[in-house]
């Protein structure tokens, strides 16, 4: 059986939901696609939020993910402006935030995540940074003479901190954890990520807790638990993010830090009702638990197999994906592959030191299986290793793969 | 057949089109993209459309 005609309504105009409508079509759906979203923008990408349009080096059109245009040459009717207020899975139908409602035969949740609001109110000046308005609030700041503090050193966090520093401001990024980013790629390599900070002279106070931030735009003052009072003219809350759920309470739906659904997508006990990207908590059956990713790549990989898993009921498919991430920091393009944050012994391979740093952290465990890589200015190496991930390959097997790499990339390209 | 395309100028090698369809994409020593087919078949087309939406910057696309 398949389902190629009806109403696929999909919540969440971002990436996930963008991806989710186009694979619609690719699978061959050729009924009604609704794409709602509540922003009133055109559909755009979060990820150059904090990089090229913070820094000013890409405009809005640039980060646009679905135009009018090509929306309508896909068939994607687009909703926008306008939030989902209330799933009733029973009628399947959802009321809009301006009153109206629309019926579906499939709904998909894309609807993401939002910044954690800072637990610290001042009267202007504090940003979190997650949509393009919140991105064009902060740049408008950025472009005032003054020092930065960017709390959470986490990758949004260092990477405002590099885009900061890269319009000359003064920038200190704090963060209660010694090596914030030692959560996900251990503590030994995300030294070489504190230096990086330094390199760039960016001073961190790492190990140390915020107690409060007081004063308005320009005269700000953060309080640390030391003691230390920090002043800035512009302070930035990138302390994670909160799945876009809450509207989803009363909808029969098991919600638990996300939307609860199995391998193949699909909230569980609600066939109809399938979830992507930040907002999904789906079941990966090679890690045998639940897991939400806030990853880009996720919420692209998920659309591929929610929208097939729509339109085939028949021929199910899992989302079991190996987990990866990019950053930009200053000079470096990281990448991340697999889960190095839980191995117990790393490799390290190259250079993760110094302006010219081209390297790779190679990660295992007792089973002696590749458990995760993390790279720098080194996509060739990351390429590798993703696929080897993907093979269930050994550790060792990935070392002498990237040894027998090249050294060093050409000088002409850079 | 549909023909393939690369902007090599905004691929940034994050490499997500190589996982997608490897029998079409690869990676250079540089990190830039390789294209390892100029034309593919359009029984192809879905799963190589789908590797191309991967990339991050949109350097990838394919034309009738
Ligand atoms: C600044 C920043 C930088 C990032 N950098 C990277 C990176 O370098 N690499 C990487 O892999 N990942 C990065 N990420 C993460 C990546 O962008 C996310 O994983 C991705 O955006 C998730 O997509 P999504 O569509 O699931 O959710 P979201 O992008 O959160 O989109 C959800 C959309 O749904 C809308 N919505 C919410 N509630 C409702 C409702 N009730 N009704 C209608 N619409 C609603 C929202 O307005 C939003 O547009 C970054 C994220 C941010 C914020
Ligand atoms: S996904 Fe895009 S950026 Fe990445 S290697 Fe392929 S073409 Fe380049």
């Amino acid at each position: 059986m398949t389902r190629a005609t009806g109403t696929v309504v999909v919540v969440g105009s971002s990436i996930g939901g963008v991806r989710t409508a186009q694979a619609l079509r690719t699978e061959g759906f050729t009924g009604r696609i609704v794409l709602l979203g509540r922003d009133a923008d055109l559909p755009y990408d979060k990820p150059p939020l904090s990089k090229q349009l913070l820094a000013g080096s890409w405009d809005t059109d640039r980060i646009t993910l679905l135009g009018t245009e090509a929306a309508e040459a896909a068939g994607i009717e687009l909703r926008l402006g306008v939030g989902a207020a209330r799933l009733d899975t029973a009628d399947r139908r959802i009321e809009l935030a301006d009153g109206a409602a629309l019926g579906y035969d499939a709904v998909v949740l894309a609807t993401g995540a939002g910044a954690r609001p800072s637990p610290w109110i001042a009267e202007s000046g504090v940003h979190v940074l997650r949509s393009l308005a919140d991105a064009t609030a902060l740049r408008r700041d950025l472009d005032v003479d003054g020092p930065v503090v960017v709390i959470g050193g986490g990758f949004i966090g260092a990477e405002v901190a590099a885009t900061a520093r890269t319009l000359g401001r003064e920038v200190t990024v704090v963060d209660p954890l010694p090596a914030p980013i030692g959560r996900v790629i251990g503590g030994a390599v995300a030294e070489h990520f504190t230096a990086l900070h330094h390199r760039h002279d960016v001073a961190t106070c790492f190990g140390v807790g915020v107690e409060d931030v007081r004063g308005r735009a320009g005269d700000l003052w953060v309080r640390l638990t030391d003691g230390t009072e920090l002043g800035a003219g512009t302070v930035v809350v990138g302390i994670g993010a909160v799945p876009d759920d809450a509207w989803l309470r009363d909808s029969g739906l098991l919600i638990d830090d996300g939307v609860v659904c199995d391998r193949h997508g699909r909230a569980e006990g609600s066939p109809d009702v399938y979830a992507v990207g930040d907002v999904a908590r789906w079941y990966h059956p090679d890690h045998d638990e639940h897991v939400r990713v806030e990853h880009w790549t996720n919420a692209v990989e998920q659309a591929a197999v929610v929208a097939h898993n729509v339109v085939r009921p028949d021929d199910l498919r899992a989302h079991r994906p190996v987990e990866y991430v990019w950053s930009d920091q200053y000079d470096w393009r990281v990448q991340i592959v697999g889960r190095p944050g839980t191995a117990t012994r790393h490799q390290l391979l190259g250079d993760l030191d110094g302006a010219g740093a081209r390297g790779a952290a190679v990660y295992t465990d007792d089973s002696g299986l590749l458990r995760g890589a993390v790279t720098v200015n080194w996509p060739k190496a990351l390429v590798i290793c993703r696929t080897l991930m993907g093979a269930a390959a050994t550790f060792d097997d990935a070392v002498s793969r990237l040894a027998d790499l090249p050294a060093r990339r050409a000088a002409s390209t850079r | 057949m549909a023909r393939l395309l690369a902007d090599f100028e905004a691929c940034q090698g994050y490499g997500n089109c190589i996982t997608g369809a490897p029998d079409v994409y690869d990676i250079d020593d540089d990190g830039k993209v390789v294209l390892l087919r100029s034309e593919i078949d359009d029984a192809d087309r879905p799963r190589v459309e789908e590797a191309a939406r991967s990339c991050p910057v949109d350097a990838l696309s394919i034309e009738d």
